[in-house]
This record gives structure tokens, C-alpha cells and sequence, in this order.
């Protein structure tokens, strides 16, 4: 038996927390160090085995894998790091346009369903319902499979008020081209962007100032408009239409989106609306009726208790579960993979065919998708900490 | 002066005008109150109308329903064609069981009707016995059907001491180590006890107790049943969806609430490993842990990894998805206690586990059922994605006989994944309604 001298001062040190957190800590510390050094071993000794070798070098390295829709030009004797580019660009091109349609379509169905108009709010429900119960996957191959895949051979292809054509090779539509105008035309919608910023930015001070009010966003409609079109007008109007029309074999003009992109673009634009409709209704639900009758109370027009009063009370609710869809609608557009668009995780899973770099491809892809999220959460924490209640 | 009336007795209410109730009233109110909404409600109508005339067309009026092969459900030249039904009725059974074999198949029947039998008493909130319905259901059953399904017969031998093989590799070495392993573990509590002075007896118990349970469920696998043994490969179909969205909620549920508790603690490593390990696995894709899961795990065990199957795997990569996403919602129903039960608690001098597990937890717990139903119908529906690593599950036997050559018509792939839809739809669908049922039910009860 251990005296009481003795036994007190172990009691003390059992029963500190400090000591007991620190002891767990360090329990848990050393499992986790030993389990990643085991895993880390193995690996390694099982690379050697199979005789597969570990690093980046395979990357440059020429990948061999064909790929139907790529924004920048890519052949298959490029390398496996061009690869990987062509299929990241390609996850964002969908992801932004995606998100876009998303977002559009989702606040329609979302203000649909709370239309006093029974019928169209009936309409919103059943959307809503039916798109979110059925796994974007079904869908995404129900699209491409059960609808574009089954259209008919190029000869024989379905027209739509004659411009548009759809074909098992996918859907064709007019493009515009600016010819000569082009690069002016660009830089004439970005500088008309930046003014359009500006403008607001100075009428927002001139009016905390002065109160006077300024129509920044009507004249910057108009400078988005009117300055590209006056530089096409200086320029001569290069301005040509290309349709695309029935030749005996297949189409000629216009361009042709291949049937991939159509599938998981449509597929996942509308499985995610059906989500920001909701979002989107309970924003706007969020806000008490109150706040619009004291609107009213305060003489103030239609248009502006929607744009002052309702809308950014609204939006406070609607940004951060918007953010997460956002966000799941880019994790989303990895499965892409079941339909062969290259997208990010495809491309990574064709040099992983023919490789076997496993783990380096699979460290890619995650550290990609990661940054992405990391981005997003960034973003919603710096939003939330602006638009935070301000409370006494 | 003028004469003054007062009325003495109440006039009898009128009727609303005509204009007001009834159908009139309510399409007047509804539908055609403004000129935009009667162009909405005909341009809704039409839509409508399309809509379902197309659907019923493909389900109804054009399809087939008695062919015997492809060529028979192809539609007349000209013919728009529907859907053909016969096809799903023909592959009906292995869209259920996957390549289960045939006199086999009173096991995943057994497993279907006792979940079933489980999860209905569980899911209305008046039947009684929920703590034995619970664990029944979160602890036996997961066991029964493993060992139903897969025929039982597992190879257990020792795994905590490696050095000691005192009877090769039987269930002899698997006891044999856990008896030396509680013993150890009791000696050293005892003395550590006795030393700090003080009664050690009911720990000691329960640390035999969690022995004997596991002995118990070792033995349970590794003895034969005379079940034949069915590889997972040849599960598929319904069967392995139900498989993958059970264990991974069953698994995930246990293993988030650790982690949101891990998140909420004070000791700063754990609260560390607990975010990044929630946030990791949040991140990334499902599709790409199902890669990873299907390609490193055989890469991070020892020789013989490759003995884990394609089905446990997936599983893995599922579960540890599943219990971050877990996590956050258990974290809040953590984070919506007010902080008086943490502290009356601790007041009572309860232990951090006591208090968890007696005051925090049940209350935390019920708040979020409603979420823990919506994180299982997201789970639900994202196991269709193990078919993209090799997995037979509804989704993937469904695309595997659309291509079979025998059954080959034109709207085949719609038939096929239609039918797919309809049936994570009606799933999806009732499992959402009964979440909003739970969260109207849950409420009531917090209301003043």
C-alpha cells in the first residue's frame, strides 16, 4: 500500500483535467501517428511489389485518352497534366453554367410555389417533390440514355423552327461570330462591366451625401448594351449568323453540343433548382409580413419594398444554404464520369486506367475539390460576417 | 329632433355573396383574379395537360405489357411507343435480389420482412418498447443479416496480440486473446484504483460485460450455421442498395456523434482531427471516395488486401462519408440545447459521459430526427453511385439487362431507368413525408 502522502498526490494528478486531457491526447495522438505509419508503410511496400512507382512523373508523360468536348485545344499526344486541365476546365465550364441555370429556374419555381394561383403552385410542388426524390444519377442517365441517345442518325435529325436540330450526335444551334470585331467586342463588354460597377459604386456615396438618387443601374443597362453595339456599328457590322443546315449526311454551320455536356448540364441545372427553390421559399417566407405592411405604412413604391426591404432580408436567409447547393452541384458534376464528359474526376480516372498512379491521381482530384470547398466556405464566412444582424 | 333607432336584437349573419364561396369562389380568388393569372393558370393548365398526357401515354396507353421478347415491344413504324413493361417483369427478380441464388432466396426474404417488422413499430412514435425495438433493430439485426445473407462461417482469429498463436487460426486464438486482454485491463484498473482509493467494481463490469458481448457476436460469425456461403459479388439488385443505405446510416450514426462531440470538446487535438476529418470527407465527392476506397484500400493493408471485397469497400467509403455528414447534424442538435442543461448538469457532478449520455444526448438526439431522415434520403440516393465502382446495386443490374441482346427495343433505357426513378422516388418521397410528420410531431411537444 502506497502511503497517504503518496496516494494524495496521485489522486491529484489522476483527477486534474489538464493532466487527463493532455494523457488522452496524447493516447490519441500516437494511435493516429502509428496508424498513418502503417498505412504509409504498407503502401509503399505494396507499390514496390506491384512495381508501380511513386511520384508526379507520369504526368508528363503523353495520356493517350481521347476527349469528345474540351474548351482548350488537346490532342491525345498531349501530356497527362494537359489531361487533367482539359477535365478541370471542363468541371467548371458546367459547374458556373450549371449554377447559373440553377439559380435561375429555382427562383422561378421557388416564387411559383408560393403563388396564390393554385394551379401554378401546384406545378412548383410537383417539380420540386419529383426532382429532388430521384437521384441525380437516374437522371443524368435517363437523359443521355433514355432521351439522347435514342434520337435519330444525322440524316434524319429533328428540327426546331428550322434552326435548332437534334441528332444522336447531339444538338445543333446558330452561332453569331464578329468576325474582325471580335476582340473589341470582348473588351467593350468588360469595360462596360467595370463602368457599370463604378457608377453604382459613385452614385451609392453621392446619395449617402447628398440624398439625391441616381439611376445607376438603367444607364448601366444601357452602357452594357450601347457600347458594344457601337463598336460593331464602327467596325462595319461584321456580324455574321452561322445555321446550321440539313446536308444529305449531316449538318453543316452552327455548332454542335455534344450530347454529354446537354445530359449532365440539364440534369444537374434542374436537380439542384428543385433544392434553391426551396431554399429560395423559405427565404422569402422567412420574412414577415410585417416588414412590407411597414413598408406600405412608409409610402414606399412597390418596386422598392421588393428591392429595399424584402430582398435583402430575404437574401440573408436564401446565401448560405445557396452557397452549400452551389457547392454540392460542383462535388455533383463528378459524376460525370457514368457518361463520359470529361470532367475533372474522368480525366484523372483515364490516366488512372492507364497508369495505376492511384494514389496521386486520387491526391489531385481531392486536393482540387477540396480548394474548391475550402474557396466556398471562405466566401460564406466573410458574407455572413457582412451581412450579420448588427444588434445593440 | 329627429327619431333615433337602436336595434334590440341581433340580425342573422348573411350569407357570403355567391361570388365569394363555394367552387366559383375559390377559382375566382385562386385562379382568375387578375388578367395575368388567368393567362398563368391556361398557360399552367396546358402545360399540365401535356405533361401528363405524355406520361400516361408512355406509361399507359402505348405501352406493352405481354411480350416475350425485344422485338415484340418495339412500336409499329410510325408509332410514337411507350413503355414496355414486360421487360422490368421478366428481370423483375433480379432487380431484387441481383444473381442471388434461386433456392437461397427465403434468406434476404427473411431479412426483408424482419426489418420491416423492426422499423414500422420504430417509426410511429406511440408503439411502445422503443429501447428494445432500438437495439434489436440497430444491433441484432445488423448481425442476423450479415450472417443470413453472406451464409456466416467468418475466419476470426486473433488480431490484438500478434505473437501469441496458442491454437493456429481458430476461434480458440480470438477468445483466448480477449480473455487476456479484459483480464489486463481489470488488473490495471483495480490497482490504479485501490492506489487512488477508490471502488472499481462497476467499471470492472462493464468492461467484462462489453467482452462477453463481443466473444459472443465473434462467436456468432465464425460458427457455421449450414448456411452456404454467397459471395458478395453475386449480390445485387434492390437488395444491396437496402444493404449499402442501412450500414451506412447504422454504422454512421454512432460515429458521427462521437465526432460532434470531438468537435464541441475543449482538448484542442481532438477538436482538431474531429474538424478535419468532418470537413476532408464533406469536401470531396462521394464518387471519388468510392475511387479511393475501391483502389487504396487494398494499397494501405498488408499482404492479402485485396481480400476485402469490392461490396465492404464501398461500404467503408460510404460509412465514413455518411458520418460526417452525420456529424454536422448531430452537432446541431448539440449546438440548439441551451447551455443551462450542460451546466445544470454538471452542477448535479456528472461526469463528462454521464452527462452526455443521460441529459444531453436524448435531447439532443430527438431534436434531430428530422434531420438524421434527411441525411438517410440523401444516403439513399446517392448509393446508385457504387455502381460506377463495379457494384451491382439497382441502378447498375437495371443498366446491366438494358444491355442484354435479347431485349433490345428503342425505348428500352427509358423503360429501365423510369422504373429505376419510380422506385427511389416512392422511397424518397414517403421517407420525406414521414421526416415533416416527425418535425410537426416533435415540435408540438416544445410548444408553450
Amino acid at each position: 500500500m502506497s502511503s497517504p502522502q503518496n496516494s494524495f498526490s496521485l489522486r491529484k494528478i489522476v483527477y486534474d483535467p489538464k493532466i487527463r486531457g493532455l494523457f488522452f491526447q496524447t493516447i490519441l495522438f500516437a494511435l493516429l501517428l502509428y496508424f498513418f505509419y502503417s498505412i504509409i508503410t504498407n503502401t509503399v511496400e505494396n507499390l514496390q511489389s506491384r512495381g508501380i512507382p511513386i511520384g508526379f512523373g507520369f504526368l508528363d508523360n503523353a495520356s493517350g485518352f481521347p476527349v469528345s468536348f474540351k474548351l482548350i485545344s488537346y490532342i491525345t499526344s498531349d501530356s497527362n497534366a494537359k489531361l487533367i486541365l482539359v477535365g478541370l476546365l471542363n468541371t467548371l465550364f458546367v459547374a458556373v453554367l450549371g449554377i447559373i441555370t440553377a439559380t435561375i429556374l429555382g427562383l422561378i419555381f421557388g416564387v411559383m410555389r408560393l403563388s396564390k394561383n393554385s394551379i401554378i403552385s401546384a406545378i412548383a410542388t410537383v417539380y420540386i417533390e419529383v426532382l429532388r426524390n430521384i437521384p441525380l444519377l437516374v437522371q443524368i442517365l435517363l437523359l443521355y440514355y433514355g432521351v439522347l441517345k435514342t434520337l435519330p442518325l444525322a440524316k434524319d435529325s429533328l428540327s426546331f423552327l428550322g434552326i435548332f436540330f437534334a441528332n444522336i450526335k447531339g444538338i445543333s444551334v446558330p452561332t453569331i461570330s464578329f468576325g474582325s470585331a471580335e476582340t473589341p467586342f470582348i473588351i467593350s463588354i468588360i469595360v462596360a462591366l467595370i463602368i457599370m460597377v463604378a457608377l453604382r459604386l459613385w452614385s451609392r456615396k453621392r446619395q449617402e451625401k447628398t440624398g439625391q438618387q441616381f439611376p445607376a443601374t438603367k444607364i448601366g443597362f444601357a452602357i452594357l448594351i450601347g457600347l458594344p453595339l457601337l463598336i460593331l456599328i464602327a467596325s462595319g457590322w461584321p456580324v455574321e449568323v452561322s445555321i446550321p443546315e440539313l446536308g444529305r449526311f449531316s449538318l453543316k454551320g452552327g455548332m454542335t453540343i455534344s450530347p454529354e455536356f446537354i445530359a449532365l448540364y440539364l440534369a444537374l441545372s434542374i436537380y439542384t433548382s428543385a433544392f434553391i427553390a426551396e431554399t429560395v421559399r423559405a427565404g422569402i417566407m422567412s420574412v414577415s409580413h410585417g416588414q412590407t405592411e411597414a413598408s406600405d405604412s412608409l409610402g414606399l413604391p412597390r418596386n422598392k419594398t421588393l428591392n429595399l426591404i424584402i430582398i435583402p432580408q430575404a437574401l440573408r436567409v436564401i446565401i448560405p444554404p445557396l452557397t452549400s447547393q452551389y457547392l454540392n452541384l460542383t462535388k455533383n458534376s463528378s459524376l460525370a464520369v457514368a457518361i463520359g464528359y470529361t470532367d475533372l474526376f474522368a480525366s484523372a480516372g483515364g490516366v488512372l486506367n492507364i497508369t495505376g498512379q492511384a494514389l496521386e491521381l486520387i491526391a489531385i482530384t481531392m486536393t482540387f475539390y477540396l480548394l474548391f470547398s475550402l474557396l466556398t466556405s471562405m466566401f460564406m464566412n466573410w458574407y455572413n460576417s457582412r451581412i450579420k444582424l448588427v444588434e445593440r | 329632433m329627429s327619431e333615433y333607432f337602436i336595434r334590440s336584437t341581433m340580425l342573422d349573419a348573411k350569407q357570403a355573396p355567391k361570388s365569394n364561396v363555394g367552387i366559383v369562389g375559390w377559382l375566382q380568388k385562386n385562379v382568375f383574379s387578375s388578367p395575368l393569372n388567368i393567362i398563368l393558370t391556361v398557360v399552367g393548365l396546358f402545360v399540365s395537360y401535356m405533361t401528363i398526357k405524355a406520361l400516361a401515354d408512355f406509361v399507359f396507353f402505348n405501352a406493352v405489357f405481354d411480350a416475350t421478347n425485344g422485338q415484340e415491344c418495339r412500336p409499329a413504324d410510325g408509332e410514337p411507343g411507350g413503355a414496355c413493361w414486360s421487360f422490368i417483369q421478366v428481370f423483375f427478380k433480379q432487380y431484387v435480389y441481383g444473381r442471388y441464388p434461386t433456392e437461397e432466396l427465403w434468406r434476404p426474404d427473411i431479412v426483408f420482412i424482419l426489418g420491416a417488422a423492426l422499423l414500422i413499430p420504430l417509426l410511429i412514435p406511440k408503439a411502445p418498447f422503443k429501447a428494445v425495438n432500438s437495439f434489436l433493430f440497430f444491433v441484432i439485426y445488423p448481425f442476423l443479416t450479415l450472417i443470413l445473407l453472406s451464409g456466416g462461417d467468418f475466419v476470426i482469429t486473433g488480431f490484438f496480440i500478434p505473437f501469441i498463436d496458442l491454437f493456429g487460426k481458430t476461434q480458440g486464438n480470438f477468445i483466448f486473446e480477449l480473455s487476456i486482454v479484459t483480464a489486463l485491463i481489470c488488473a490495471a484498473i483495480y490497482f490504479f484504483g485501490k492506489s487512488v482509493g477508490e471502488d472499481m467494481k462497476s467499471t470492472m463490469l462493464s468492461i467484462v460485460v462489453v467482452a462477453v458481448i463481443i466473444a459472443v457476436i465473434g462467436l456468432m460469425l465464425s460458427s457455421n450455421f449450414g448456411l452456404e456461403v454467397i459471395e458478395t459479388d453475386i449480390w445485387g439488385g434492390f437488395l444491396v442498395t437496402l444493404v449499402v443505405a442501412i450500414t451506412g446510416i447504422v454504422l454512421s450514426l454512432p460515429i458521427g456523434i462521437i465526432l460532434a462531440l470531438g468537435r464541441q470538446s475543449k482538448l484542442p487535438v481532438i477538436k482538431f482531427l474531429c474538424v478535419v476529418f468532418i470537413e476532408f470527407w464533406r469536401g470531396v465527392p462521394l464518387i471519388t471516395i468510392l475511387f479511393m476506397a475501391q483502389n487504396m484500400i487494398p494499397l494501405f493493408l498488408p499482404e492479402g488486401g485485396e481480400a476485402v471485397d469490392n461490396l465492404l469497400r464501398a461500404l467503408i467509403g460510404v460509412t465514413l462519408f455518411a458520418s460526417a455528414y452525420m456529424a454536422e447534424v448531430v452537432r446541431g442538435g448539440l449546438q440548439a440545447l441551451p447551455k443551462g442543461q450542460y451546466e445544470g448538469a454538471q452542477s448535479l457532478g456528472l461526469t463528462y459521459w454521464q452527462m452526455m449520455v443521460k441529459i444531453i444526448l436524448p435531447q439532443a438526439l430527438k431534436h434531430v430526427i428530422p434531420g438524421i431522415v434527411n441525411t438517410f434520403i440523401g444516403l439513399f440516393k446517392d448509393t446508385t453511385l457504387v455502381y460506377i465502382v463495379g457494384i451491382f446495386d439497382l441502378l447498375g443490374t437495371v443498366k446491366a439487362t438494358i444491355e442484354n441482346p435479347e431485349w433490345i427495343f428503342p425505348l428500352q433505357a427509358m423503360t429501365g431507368y423510369v422504373f429505376v426513378a419510380f422506385v427511389f422516388f416512392i422511397f424518397c418521397f414517403g421517407m420525406s413525408r414521414y421526416s415533416i410528420f416527425m418535425e410537426r410531431h416533435l415540435h408540438t411537444g416544445h410548444s408553450r
